[in-house]
């Protein structure tokens, strides 16, 4: 009954949320729905018997499709992040007006269903559902909320997502009328044979739809645009925990269900993630907006993901499962200073800023750790996992990872270089009257940048976590 | 047979109570009554229980099939009534005998989905498209009513005139004017399928591409779509194009081995020109109606694949688009005929001013696009997944999913301009009942989203 239930409880109370009225009302709503979902994600995860935690329920016998839920290690782990996200960010955006409300936090619990269905789907056209679900709201939220080029970028982003999953359809329907009992269910796609052209043709409509959403280099660029335009909660939801909805699948719905195809293209793929990597850190090296720095530092990141997902060995598939968890966090907590840095002094431009250190010595801690654990430094959470997926990467072929080395450096050129903008120097115009964050923001901060070290330090739960499902895309091979 | 001889006597009482009845919101109460009526009728006869038995000689076949999409459209034709009737009452004094055409359109639908004889399927095109002839012309003051209506008649003359060649053709060469049967004796001289036939059913589908307006031979369908009124336009663009798309499944899913692998060449060329020309040519456009014109015509290259298809996937994939396609375009058209403007521009910053009638056209157009949680979404599915049954097809389905896409895109446009644009459209009034009709539309576009199978199980029992 739990992953109905983590459903549930944000669609319907995302749908009452429509109706309130007052700001505080909406959010405070908002707040105890995303925290009763924290609730029973830990209750159900840590503490609940295993029975518990799938889920199946006839929903089109024609069709050959049950409302089916499951939760493996991953799917335990993502479950955990969006459930942990949700509250952080809104107390963390909780200073932000908006307009509407009401809308506004129902829109934002109704794409937190999305995100959760996708991540317990045990069902393909159950996933497709909620794939899409995720991104209608979301689609809503940028384009009313969001700024100046809000309209043209987010449409952007919309038919190059809705490309993708339609081209995932057509692929999910050849799919079902292979599998042997005429089914949508996850096991019976495992078990579908294919002959090694059919297998290539449908791995590429199934790999578009998640490259896009990741996004993998050639496909990113709906990407820094709309982290740019919309409003700072819908980025952090888009790049903490949406873009880990293409990790996912790939790791759910491509490895198993495509084995030889993705063998096949693995060179070709992991080399268009490596030029992604070096292409974006240039870029972000270049970049004088904060927002848009981190948009192509996630691109990177992302970029080592996914060819770590396609090295295919042990090492490399436990970094990424780490990884998706903590580039949440790390990226999150990125994304909330550069909010308070927006409200507070109304620019994201390296240009304006210097100097915040002798003001607001706090954020500028929890800043620093915070790009530390970007760079992934030891003893931050990312350095495992980035060297987990280098060291799988190695594995896999070693003229690959050592041009991939390179990003370590890049990525430390440009995370260091805004740290020393934003902090250090002397002060501006505009930076003379700035104050210390305070309040809760300055807590959520503190709980990442804990979450940063404590799993930095001690790693092993989270790859006790995932080990369950590291094992069986392995075995599947 | 009941829903024939309902519906065409529902029409005759429309028409003399146009004389007797002299206030006009009576007659779309008459109206809805006589559709109940003929709703039941049909009911009966669909489940057994009350039906008028004629001797029809074997040119009717009535099949569950045809009886259940009846049901459909006469309840969708309910609703349109329901939704537009005031509208009807605008447009002149004669709306009773605007609604005697619709009776006599619908008559012209429940023969088109029971005919068995090639005789009875252009008697039935011809009782469906007459009166529509004149209700695109109702609006006689306006040339571009006018002219619509002309373009209309001549060019639905000439399309007849193609079928009737078609069926004289057939009759050549088989002697019989019911598909797929043969009196000519069997001898060593004479091929099994002669020349004649084949080219028969070229042409009666050339005259059917006509009707449900595939490329290439759509060039009718906007300016008729635009200049006809409003109300109109829903009825024509939603009930006779899927009772169009009826006729065109029964006459052909079962004959095309005639056309050998030639026919789905054919096929594929027709449906990826409608695609192409109703989706690129929608994004042109600044009128919203002429944008539902094109857009008819892309939804139309989605039918055809229940051609393509044609098996069960096809077959009640079809009944599940007529739903879908005519709920969320009645729908539209309902609200857009409210709007003083046309344009895009027209429903700019709707959201803000009346949201329950942005929100339920935003649903309607989500269906239309195909998003997942609307009815849209299965009517899509199921064409698509009829042509990946059949096999061999999957280039199709891409182009066609590339297609739903750009559709996306001039749908999308108006959902922006109602959400995420400043504006004070400028709208008729809107009543309470008009907006509660609109949610209504949109909670069962949802509902048969989530549960397709409401629709479906309707068919098998």
């Amino acid at each position: 009954m739990i992953p109905v239930s983590l459903i549930l409880i944000p669609l319907i109370t995302g749908l009452a949320a429509f109706f309130l009225k007052g700001e505080n009302a909406a959010k405070n709503w908002a707040l105890l729905s995303s925290a009763i979902t924290l609730a029973v994600a830990i209750a159900g995860i840590f503490f609940l018997a295993p029975q518990n935690l799938s889920y199946d329920a006839a929903w089109l016998p024609a069709l050959g499709s049950r409302f089916s839920l499951v939760t493996d290690g991953m799917g335990k782990m993502l479950v955990l992040l969006t459930a942990i996200s949700f509250p952080v960010i809104i107390i963390a955006t909780a200073k932000n007006k908006y307009q509407n409300p009401g809308s506004f936090y129902g829109l934002l619990l109704l794409s937190q269903t999305g995100l959760l269905g996708v991540f317990l789907a045990a069902d393909a056209l159950v996933f497709y559902f909620f794939w899409e679900l995720a991104l209608i709201p979301v689609y809503f939220l940028c384009s009313i909320w969001g700024g100046e080029k809000r309209i043209a970028v987010t449409f952007k982003f919309f038919v190059y997502t809705f490309v993708g999953s339609l081209l995932m359809l057509a692929g999910i329907l050849y799919l079902y009328f292979q599998s042997a009992d005429h089914s949508f269910a996850l096991q019976s796609f495992y078990h579908i044979k294919l002959s090694t052209g059919q297998e290539s043709l449908i791995f590429w409509l199934f790999f578009i739809a998640f490259a896009i959403k990741m996004p993998v280099f050639p496909f990113h660029t709906w990407q820094p645009d709309t982290y740019e335009q919309s409003p700072t909660a819908v980025t952090m939801i888009l790049s903490g925990i949406m873009v880990k909805m293409g990790i996912f699948a790939l790791l759910r719905w491509l490895l198993p269900v495509f084995p030889h195809a993705s063998e096949q293209y693995a060179n070709l793929i992991i080399i268009l993630s490596v030029i992604g990597m070096l292409y974006a850190s240039l870029i972000a090296i270049r970049q004088d907006d904060f927002k848009r720095l981190i948009a192509y530092s996630s691109i990177a990141h992302i970029g080592l993901m996914s060819a770590a997902v396609f090295a295919h060995n042990q090492t490399g598939l436990e970094g990424v499962m780490i990884q998706m968890f903590n580039h949440g966090i790390n990226v999150i907590g990125l994304w909330i200073v550069a909010d308070v840095i927006e409200q507070q002094l109304g620019t994201r431009k390296f240009s304006d800023l210097g100097g915040l250190a002798q003001k607001a010595p706090v954020m500028a801690i929890l800043l620093v750790v915070l790009a530390l654990a970007n760079i992934a430094l030891p003893l931050t959470n990312a350095f495992v996992g980035e060297f987990l997926m280098f060291n799988g990467l190695f594995r896999y072929n070693i003229w690959i990872a050592a041009v991939a080395c390179i990003c370590i450096i890049l990525v430390a050129v440009y995370t260091l270089n805004m740290v020393q903008k934003i902090l250090y120097g002397s002060t501006t115009a505009v930076t003379e009257n700035a104050r210390e964050i305070g309040g809760n923001v300055q807590w959520m901060l503190a709980i990442l940048v804990i979450i940063i070290i404590v799993l930095g330090v001690y790693p092993q739960p989270m790859i006790d976590l995932t080990k369950d499902t590291v094992h069986a895309i392995l075995a599947n091979r | 047979m009941n829903a024939i001889i309902v519906s065409a006597l529902s029409g005759v009482l429309m028409m003399f109570s146009g004389i007797i009845v002299k206030n006009r919101s009576y007659h779309t109460v008459i109206a809805a009554c006589a559709l109940l009526l003929l709703l039941l009728a049909n009911l009966l006869n669909s489940y057994g229980i009350w039906v008028i038995r004629i001797d029809t000689h074997n040119m009717f076949n009535f099949e569950q099939f045809g009886m259940y999409f009846n049901t459909i459209a006469i309840a969708t034709t309910l609703i349109y009534v329901l939704l537009s009737g005031k509208a009807v009452e605008k447009i002149s004094s004669y709306s009773a005998d605007y609604y005697a055409l619709i009776f006599f359109v619908l008559c012209g639908v429940s023969i088109l989905s029971a005919f068995n004889s090639l005789l009875i399927l252009f008697l039935g095109i011809e009782i469906l498209t007459i009166p529509l002839y004149i209700l695109t012309g109702a609006d006689k003051r306006n040339l571009k009513s006018n002219e619509a209506s002309l373009k209309y008649f001549l060019m639905g003359c000439f399309s007849t005139g193609i079928m009737l060649m078609g069926v004289t053709l057939i009759y050549g060469g088989t002697g019989s004017f019911i598909l797929g049967e043969s009196r000519v004796p069997e001898s060593a001289l004479v091929p099994k399928t002669s020349f004649l036939e084949i080219a028969g059913m070229i042409l009666l589908f050339v005259s059917m591409c006509f009707k449900v307006s595939a490329a290439p031979f759509h060039f009718w369908t906007p300016d008729v779509y635009d200049g006809a009124p409003g109300v109109f336009t829903s009825f024509m663009a939603t009930i006779v194009k899927a009772a169009g798309f009826i006729a065109f499944v029964r006459l052909f899913d079962q004959h095309t081995e005639l056309l050998g692998p030639s026919w789905k060449i054919l096929l594929s060329f027709v449906i990826i020109a409608t695609l192409l020309v109703g989706n690129i040519t929608a994004v042109f456009q600044q009128s919203v109606k002429r944008m539902l014109a094109y857009s008819s015509i892309a939804q139309a290259g989605f039918m055809l694949f229940s051609l393509y298809g044609a098996n069960d996937f096809a077959r009640e994939g079809i009944l599940l688009y007529s739903v879908a396609y005519s709920l969320a375009t009645i729908g539209i058209f309902a609200v857009l005929i409210k709007m003083k403007d046309y344009t895009f521009e027209g429903f700019n910053g709707l959201a803000k001013t009346q949201p329950e009638l942005a929100l339920s056209t935003a649903i309607c157009l989500f269906s239309l696009a195909g998003i997942p949680l609307t009815a849209g979404f299965f009517a899509k599915y199921y064409m698509l997944a009829s042509a990946v049954k059949a096999g061999g097809s999957l280039w199709l389905v891409v182009i066609a999913v590339l297609f739903a896409a750009v559709s996306a895109y001039y749908y999308f446009r108006v959902i922006q301009a109602m959400y995420f644009k400043e504006g004070e459209p400028e709208t008729e009034e809107i009543t309470g009942p008009f907006k509660l009709g609109m949610l209504v539309v949109a909670a069962l576009v949802i509902l048969i989203g989530i549960f397709p199978s409401l629709v479906l199980n309707g068919f098998y029992f």
